[in-house]
């Protein structure tokens, strides 16, 4: 195994880009250290490793900061090639497919969700319908896969995690189900797959505590949204 | 078999001549199928069922969609003349700050065109913002690839070709020289690059559009 010099990944508790980044270094073994931030009051080593976004996650290898969790991914991919498992098939149509929809999931699904979990009323039912689309597009690409990418799990698999652990927490707080195992059994079954992965359902953020952060962040926007409107 | 390569783009469309100027770049033959979109062509709803835009690169007949995404498949496919570094630290910088210029740079300026007047000062003091951390990676290099044109440079065509014609559109100056010198040097590089000229759509045409565009729906509330 190549030397991986130092690791550190700045990160939340909750951070579900932050996850994406958590999976990929304990999947291929790669030793790190593990920071907490908390974005009320954003660290010094955060401001100065992300001062464009001063966002999580930061991935920090041998002081070199790399940001974004999709740049994160594909540099860990590229610089611990030698570690299996590959985020990213070799073939290079392969490579823009898994691209594409991660992407597809970071710029359009997730938008959807936000829109529908964060909004009431007609806003909301426009972002159910819309996060209902983009979940018929995944279904039917996932169709007779066991991942994204086939049979190897990479990156967009980690881009769509939060389906798997947000999205029951957003049901319960909302009272409504968005995946169901009758319109989505790829989608379901490919949930159970990645659960059933060991480092990635040790990561999991604990329930409860979940439930209780995107309560309030949900009070927060429609209080706001109450206010704006007068 | 010889290979084929297809872009179905369309003349006017900065994210259209990213590809063309990657595979003009690496000397790769295409053929590009102009698009009506106002029209969609079957061609395009079969190869870009999920998004139904351009620009599309087929090779071989097989599709592969959103102009950065293709950028990086032309990359790995066609290996000589690379657009992106090689180490895996600059190639993420690369990525990055691809990345920041069409959410924060090329989108600042959308919005700023479809705006309502009064969200307009805020939305220009932030793409003031983005565009003064963007020239801040120029910094003395001749374009952000360093002495050849390379990923980011290609990404960011709409400010290099299309951002000046859009501030004549809607009347604002957002990147003047004397606010962003080195960006407006780079600007200078990029169009007068001998691969990135003959590839430029007609100035006076794309105008003519812009100003018609904005006329039509800007102050439609």
């Amino acid at each position: 195994m190549a030397d991986q010099g130092e690791v550190k990944l700045l990160k939340t508790w909750s951070s579900l880009f932050g996850l994406r980044v958590v999976w990929a270094l304990k999947l291929k073994g790669i030793p790190y250290e593990s920071v907490d931030e908390d974005l009320t009051n954003k660290s010094d080593l955060l401001l100065q490793y992300n001062p464009v976004h001063t966002k999580v996650p930061v991935l920090i290898h041998n002081g070199k900061p790399i940001c974004e969790s999709l740049v994160i991914l594909e540099y860990i991919d590229e610089t611990w090639s030698q570690n299996p498992p590959s985020l990213l098939p070799q073939d290079p149509i392969q490579r823009a497919s898994a691209r594409f929809w991660a992407k597809f999931m970071d710029e359009k699904a997730l938008p959807s969700m936000w829109q529908a979990f964060t909004k009431k009323g007609r806003e909301q039912e426009e972002g159910l319908a819309s996060i209902a689309e983009k979940l018929k597009l995944l279904e039917a690409e996932l169709e007779g896969k066991k991942f994204f990418g086939g049979e190897e799990i990479g990156i967009p698999d980690f881009a769509l995690g939060w389906l798997v652990n947000l999205v029951p927490v957003f049901e319960e707080i909302l009272g409504l189900k968005i995946v169901d195992e009758e319109r989505h059994p790829s989608l379901s079954e490919w949930s159970r797959r990645i659960s059933d992965i060991r480092v990635i359902e040790e990561s999991w953020p604990p329930r409860d505590k979940l439930v209780t952060k995107w309560a309030a962040i949900r009070d927060h926007f429609l209080a706001t949204a109450r206010a704006s409107s007068g | 078999m010889a290979e084929q390569v297809k872009v179905l783009g369309s003349w006017g469309s900065p994210f259209s001549k990213r590809v063309e100027l990657a595979l003009k770049l690496k000397c790769v033959n295409y053929e590009c199928i102009e698009q009506d979109l106002a029209n969609k062509s079957q061609l395009l709803l079969d190869y870009n069922p999920v998004h139904k835009k351009i620009p599309v690169l087929i090779h071989n007949g097989k599709p592969i969609v959103e102009s950065l995404v293709i950028l990086e498949y032309i990359d790995e496919t066609w290996r000589h003349n690379s657009i992106f570094p090689h180490d895996p630290y600059e190639k993420a910088m690369a990525r990055f700050w691809a990345k920041f210029i069409d959410e924060k740079c090329n989108e600042g300026v959308w919005k700023i065109m479809w705006c309502k007047e009064e969200e307009r000062g805020k939305l220009v003091e932030e793409v003031l913002q983005h565009f003064g951390t963007l020239e801040g990676q120029l910094k003395d290099k001749k374009f952000f690839g360093g002495e050849e044109i390379g990923m980011v440079d290609i990404a960011a065509n709409f400010i290099g070709y299309w951002l000046g014609l859009v501030q004549e559109a809607i009347g604002m100056e957002l990147v003047t020289r004397d606010k962003f010198p080195v960006l407006c040097r780079w600007m200078d590089e990029f169009v007068g690059h001998s691969v990135v000229k003959p590839i430029l759509p007609p100035r006076d045409e794309l105008l003519a559009i812009f100003k018609a565009r904005f006329n039509a729906t800007a102050w439609e509330y």
